[in-house]
């Protein structure tokens, strides 16, 4: 009885927390098209979530390139199929490893920011105080984020695509003796535009997740720091995993035929 | 209770029954309260009564489980929220940290208001912010520093500044003294009783400090266990001949009220 009863409380706590999320989302979704708007918040967070990403993003993006090549370096060439080795690299790049990996490592660094910055202002009653001064809190601090969200990754991913390549391109040419006008030749040949197209859908999904995370657990943070700390913890892991998820579903979406 | 009612038809804020729980925890347990116009008003009770729930369900922080909250007549629970948000252009409020955006300059947090309703340029409202932080006694070059440079009276000064920015009908003052000390806890006092009877504004208050309640009401009300158990003019808070109020006001750990010592 008692174990049925955990497994009941369980579930409905699950579908309470899922229920929050989704009347969350839809709230903040609804109001990017609803006035007032705030361009000049848009702008802060873009600038913040996209131009200040670039440092990671590019140093995450090289060394995967890096990696990418020398690996399959090492395993095809036991088939003398080295030729595929730039095929190998652009085709992982745009398709999987940009997306997902400026995914998690911004997943980290905003989303842990977000949550953050949110709960504090939840927990010194600043988002109570938003809402005396006739601003919506969802309006004035979720939708602006959401938006830099989305229309940011799928920039910072396009840059990880080419930072990545590049890095394949290096370790070939530099490190693996490859003639680097045949490598760049069938890296152009090899490419196509919807493995980059795929990659950048990803990214945007991605963007929502991480912005949405963020906010929502530094949105409904409760009891002061500890709270706080909570909530960032939540919003970096749940973002992560929902990364992961989505990530694998869009995959089977574009490319299971 | 054995107030002298005001009158019924100048009545700024009336609650009946308001009722509000946490889970299994009873916060509000049928409250009533009268606040005329003009009026200030102090709530005063111990800590963990309810007070500051009072405060949200009137601002529509919260959402009351039973009972009416009216504001110049209108019932304001279960409003949609674009009226709510009309209702709250009425207000203004003092939060008890202070509560300014710290990524904000002082300027911007004490305009923010007149910025969203969109009624005013930027320079124009930069102007009425630097006007309202002399109104509470601070010079036009604390504009532009950030909340967090300020100390904390400073900032309950913003705070003021802020709350009264759009020339409210209706102030709110959370606990507008704590964590001050005694002489600035007593100017900010000074400030809210100036303030608010230039404006001619409403004023309702909730503290813990007998000092600053003396001092800026016209009113006092007990709050105790959910239930207004006392009001009436502040000069009969001494003639209560409420047990409840006495212990509270003369601050005795001994007598009616419990306090919950056990962790």
């Amino acid at each position: 009885m008692r174990f049925l009863r955990l497994i009941g409380r369980v579930f409905l706590a699950f579908l309470g927390t899922a229920g929050r999320l989704i009347l969350f989302t839809a709230d903040a979704v609804s109001q990017c098209v609803r006035p007032p708007f705030y361009p000049r918040m848009i702008l802060r967070h873009m600038l913040d979530i996209g131009y200040f990403s670039l440092p990671v993003v590019g140093l995450t993006a090289i060394f995967a390139g890096m990696v990418l090549a020398l690996q399959s370096y090492t395993g095809f060439a036991r088939f003398s199929a080295e030729g595929v080795i730039a095929n190998v690299v652009v085709i992982s790049i745009t398709r999987e490893l940009g997306p997902v990996l400026a995914g998690l490592m911004v997943a980290g660094r905003i989303g842990a920011s977000l949550a953050a910055e949110i709960g504090t202002m939840r927990v010194t009653e600043q988002i109570d105080a938003l809402t005396t001064l006739s601003t919506n809190p969802m309006k004035y601090l979720v939708t602006p984020r959401l938006i830099a969200g989305v229309t940011m990754f799928p920039f910072l991913v396009f840059i990880a695509d080419i930072i990545g390549v590049f890095g394949g391109y290096v370790v070939a040419v530099y490190k693996l003796g490859f003639n680097p006008a045949n490598y760049i030749q069938s890296t152009y040949d090899f490419l196509q535009a919807e493995d980059v197209n795929s990659g950048l859908v990803k990214a945007a999904v991605f963007g929502f997740i991480v912005t949405l995370m963020g906010c929502y657990h530094g949105y409904n943070s409760k009891g002061g720091a500890q709270g706080v700390g909570t909530a960032t913890t939540n919003a970096v892991v749940s973002a992560s995993i929902l990364i992961l998820c989505f990530y694998y579903i869009l995959t089977e979406m574009f490319f299971a035929k | 209770m054995t107030e002298p009612k005001p009158d019924n038809s100048r009545l700024k804020i009336r609650l009946r029954g308001v009722h509000k729980r946490f889970g299994s925890k009873i916060v509000l347990d049928g409250l009533d309260l009268d606040v005329g116009v003009s009026e200030s008003v102090v709530v005063i009770g111990g800590s963990g009564t309810g007070k500051s729930v009072m405060l949200k369900c009137i601002l529509g922080l919260l959402q009351p489980d039973k009972g009416s909250i009216q504001v110049d007549g209108e019932e304001v629970v279960g409003m949609s929220a674009a009226a709510r948000e009309e209702i709250n252009r009425k207000f203004g409020m003092l939060f008890q940290g202070g509560a300014l955006f710290d990524s904000l300059p002082v300027w911007e947090n004490v305009a923010f208001g007149l910025l969203a309703e969109k009624k005013v340029t930027r320079l124009e409202a930069r102007e009425i912010a630097i006007s309202k932080l002399a109104q509470v006694g601070l010079g036009g070059e604390v504009g532009d520093l950030s909340p967090a440079e300020l100390s904390g009276g400073m900032q309950k000064r913003v705070g003021l500044a802020r709350a009264i920015a759009s020339d409210p009908e209706i102030i709110f003052f959370d606990e507008p003294t704590t964590g001050l000390d005694p002489i600035m806890a007593d100017v900010i006092n000074d400030l809210i009783v100036k303030t608010t009877r230039q404006m001619g504004a409403t004023a309702l208050s909730i503290t813990h400090d007998m000092a600053s309640a003396r001092k800026i009401a016209n009113r006092i009300a007990m709050l105790y266990e959910g239930k207004i158990i006392w009001a009436g003019p502040t000069e009969n808070i001494d003639s209560s001949g409420n047990l409840y109020v006495e212990q509270f006001i003369n601050g005795r750990a001994e007598g009616p009220i419990k306090m919950a010592v056990r962790a």
